[in-house]
């Protein structure tokens, strides 16, 4: 059992980092600094629902070393930190209230990354005036969110059926 | 999707969207009165004048020399001058930071001032 929950979270995290580097590869150009799809988010939401929340925030915080540690920068890295950490606490709260689908977690988790980030650059850059952009992020955590949401839902169906790692 | 995330979506969305509503008007309603128009006579400060809020003043110098500035739709010009020369009084309205308005006789100069330098632009790296 517990080999089978090892290798799993080992399968999930490679998946994770391909996506990341997918993201990488195809960038959300649209002015804004900070918005992206999250498609690694698909993973630690099917990650989530189906290994548990330790699993979940196990996967979260080593994609987000591997990806920096690859792709980005140090500073690159501490907002994507801050904002894995904030969506997924308000991820688990969400879930544990349990008011939402899978789909609403998701949302609220796309638009708290988003709001975790602005905060930490907001502290880094010295300035109030990045605020500006948090309404746009905050829209875009959305529709990415719901996104998101729906696909791990059917992710989360046949990955909990074939593995059965509860 | 439960009853739920569709009211989620749907506040967050809305939310937003007034937020950003009352932030554009707030802004808008502020664009003007950071610049104010700074009267000066003889190298001596008479007055500041908000260009937000509409006011004709009547500047009342020794002699009967008199000039007479107008505020109104965030601009400000000289109405009426008691020179000769009437250069003031033809000079174009003011209303960006830097822009003078000088009546030489009366050494009067009028400077539009914006106090507010950490709009976006200057706080952006």
């Amino acid at each position: 059992m517990k080999t089978k929950r090892i290798a799993c979270l080992g399968l999930f995290i490679a998946l994770a980092f391909v996506l990341s580097y997918v993201e990488y590869l195809l960038p959300l150009n649209i002015g804004i600094p900070g918005a992206k799809v999250g498609l690694a988010n698909l993973v630690v939401m099917v990650a989530l629902y189906t290994l548990g929340k330790k699993d979940a925030a196990l996967l979260s915080v080593v994609r987000v070393v591997l990806v920096g540690f690859t792709f980005g920068n140090l500073a690159m890295m501490l907002y994507s930190m801050a904002g894995a950490l904030l969506s997924f606490v308000v991820m688990l709260i969400a879930k544990r209230t349990k008011l939402f689908s899978i789909t609403g977690v998701s949302v609220l988790g796309g638009v708290f990354h988003n709001v975790g980030q602005i905060i930490v650059a907001m502290f880094v850059l010295e300035t109030a005036s990045l605020l500006y952009y948090l309404p746009f992020l905050i829209v875009i955590g959305t529709i990415s969110g719901i996104v998101i949401g729906v696909i791990s839902g059917l992710i989360t169906v046949r990955v909990d059926r074939l593995f059965d790692i509860k | 999707m439960k009853k739920n995330d569709y009211y989620l979506i749907i506040g967050i969305l809305l939310l937003t969207g007034i937020v950003v509503l009352a932030s554009n008007l707030i802004l808008r309603n502020n664009s003007g009165s950071a610049a104010v128009a700074v009267v000066t006579i003889d190298g001596k400060e008479y007055g500041r004048f908000p260009l937000d809020k509409d006011v004709t003043e009547r500047i009342e110098l020794s002699d009967g020399v008199y000039n007479v500035i107008s505020i109104h739709d965030g601009i400000c010009e000289i109405k009426e001058a008691s020179c000769r020369d009437q250069i003031c009084v033809h000079h174009m309205n003011v209303q960006y930071d830097g822009q003078t308005i000088v009546c030489l006789p009366n050494k009067l100069v009028v400077t539009i001032v914006n106090s507010d330098e950490d709009d976006i632009d200057g706080a952006t790296h």
